[in-house]
């Protein structure tokens, strides 16, 4: 494990300025709900007849006058933004860094075999996940209960695993991509998470483009439908979780057959 | 056994030329010279025994074993010297070292104290505010930590002062008589000749000689200076002629009486006749494509 302690102590910084600014936009969120709840009674009516913009969001169907339908919006769209752009930051660079900082001639002349190091950098990345979203969940919870409003405790677990599992599809993905490139990927990661959140606001948008939905992992991140039906949709979960996979082993494959310059 | 032998080993890149056919030779306790231009394909070979690029034809084996299929035993006997040394941003001295030990299982510390001692090098600063010089120490001694059967050494000593060149080669010395084998690619001619008792020469990919460096630097080629108007025509033997300022400058391997007919009925002011330095002799191999 010498190399992912390595790979924490490399990153921790970026990982801490993630986490920081993230936890400060939600709670910042939700200290604001107590003020706002008042207005946002009549707010939800004119929010309801906007017809595809509020449906781009899903507020359609959330009432923002409670908590959960403010919360899994406002700080939904943090989390699901902030979280995807950190997990695909994170994981494509991972490889790609070594060659781009010219520190791959240092790590692979050491008997570490390449399977190993791309192991090793795999489960960095998913530590930082993990620390990411652990941190911001308490923060959530705490901000919560902060202003006094009960915790609906399921629904708000299943919103953060939602977007906890639209970062690992995220990460896979850019993983993958990361063996494949010697330059800074950050531009292409950043990009498809992008790409990803823009493709599920269309499909919100128009029903003749709701398959888009099995293509991007916001798909299953839903929060009105995770609010409505009070579960994740498994399907759309196990197409995602497959081609994070995918992706990694392909990652895997080309990254032992390298040629590294 | 042998240290590196290589069959046939041959590496392009898409279309491009690496290196061709190169049947390599060293044995254990050897300290071996690799000598060639720029872009020969001497970083090529050693990239290619360490494992970093993968060869497009022919084998390799190092301490006997094979290059592909035990990479990971070949590197823990390995150390090896890069001409570039990049570390990680933000990380002291100490820690790369640390690093690099705990990579290879093992415990250096002592070793890796020693060997910081005698090159001079504090490990308490970090590597970005190091000079390339003292990069080069960190890259040394990460490569000697772990007292390895076979130093594979990149133009080893750019970037180091002349005292520091000196300790730099008396360690390697001291690691030799204890049985280090040491392959030490280079553009200094001089450090080959001093230091090495085998060389081979590399030329646009393919090892064009390979001979002790004794026999490598036999010529009996004078370095002549002549001031004053001279025609050299019809004098056979005569190669790298300079001419400046009324100054004619060559390297003379011809009959010498026939030389001395010539200046005889010429209008000169001095002459000298000296022995040619190691890089002029070397030289015919890098431009005419070597003899052999």
């Amino acid at each position: 494990m010498t190399l992912t302690k390595h790979e924490l102590k490399q990153g921790w910084k970026a990982l801490a300025i993630w986490t920081v600014s993230i936890g400060f936009f939600i709670v910042i969120c939700v200290l604001l709900y107590p003020e706002m709840k008042g207005e946002m009674e009549g707010v939800s009516d004119i929010f309801a007849s906007m017809g595809a913009f509020t449906a781009a969001f899903g507020m359609d169907r959330l009432n923002f006058g409670t908590l959960i339908g403010f919360y899994s919006v406002e700080c939904g769209n943090i989390l699901g933004l902030g979280g995807a752009f950190f997990a695909s930051f994170v994981a494509v660079g991972v490889l790609a860094k070594e060659e781009k900082e010219r520190t791959a001639e240092f790590l692979l002349t050491h008997p570490v075999s390449r399977s190993r190091v791309v192991s090793e950098k795999l489960i960095s990345v998913l530590i930082q996940i993990v620390i990411l979203n652990a941190i911001i969940f308490a923060l959530s919870v705490a901000s919560i209960k902060g202003i006094g409003e009960e915790i609906m405790w399921k629904e708000i677990s299943l919103i953060h695993l939602a977007f906890f599992l639209v970062q690992l599809e995220l990460a896979g993905i850019c993983f993958g991509i990361s063996a494949f490139i010697r330059k800074s990927g950050i531009g292409i990661g950043l990009g498809i998470a992008t790409a990803m959140y823009f493709l599920n606001i269309v499909a919100n948008i128009s029903e003749s483009a709701e398959f888009l939905k099995y293509i991007t992992p916001f798909g299953y991140a839903e929060s009105a439908d995770i609010v409505e039906n009070g579960c994740l949709d498994g399907k759309m979960i196990l197409i995602g979780m497959a081609v994070a996979v995918i992706c990694v082993v392909l990652g895997y494959w080309k990254y032992c057959r390298k040629d590294i310059q | 056994m042998k240290a590196i032998e290589t069959t046939d080993l041959t590496k392009y890149y898409g279309k491009a030329r690496g290196i061709i056919k190169l049947n390599l030779s060293v044995e254990e306790g050897e300290f071996f010279g690799f000598i060639g231009p720029n872009g020969a394909g001497k970083s090529t070979t050693i990239r290619t025994l360490l494992g970093l690029i993968h060869p497009t034809s022919g084998q390799a084996k190092i301490l006997g074993m094979d290059i592909g299929k035990d990479r990971n035993q070949i590197l823990s006997e390995v150390g090896y010297l890069p001409s570039e040394a990049v570390f990680y941003q933000g990380m002291k001295v100490k820690d790369i070292l640390k690093l690099s030990a705990d990579l290879r299982k093992t415990d250096c510390a002592k070793a890796s104290a020693e060997l910081c001692d005698r090159l001079q090098l504090d490990t308490s600063r970090k590597v970005e505010e190091l000079s390339f010089g003292n990069r080069k120490k960190v890259a040394i001694v990460a490569a000697l930590q772990h007292n390895p059967k076979l130093l594979i050494l990149d133009e080893p000593t750019s970037g180091l002062d002349p005292l520091m060149q000196r300790e730099f080669f008396s360690v390697l010395r001291e690691k030799n008589e204890q049985g280090t084998t040491i392959f030490l690619s280079s553009h200094v001619l001089s450090e080959i000749q001093r230091n090495c008792t085998r060389a081979a020469i590399i030329r646009e990919g393919r090892m064009i000689a390979c001979d002790s460096v004794e026999a490598l630097s036999r010529t009996n080629a004078k370095r002549i200076t002549i001031h004053g108007a001279i025609s050299l025509q019809g004098l056979d033997g005569v190669r790298d002629l300079q001419e400046t300022d009324g100054v004619s400058s060559f390297l003379y391997s011809g009959d010498i009486k026939r030389l001395l007919q010539i200046l005889a009925g010429s209008d000169i002011t001095d002459l000298s006749v000296a022995e040619p330095d190691l890089e002029e002799i070397f030289m015919h191999y890098y431009e005419d494509g070597g003899e052999q």
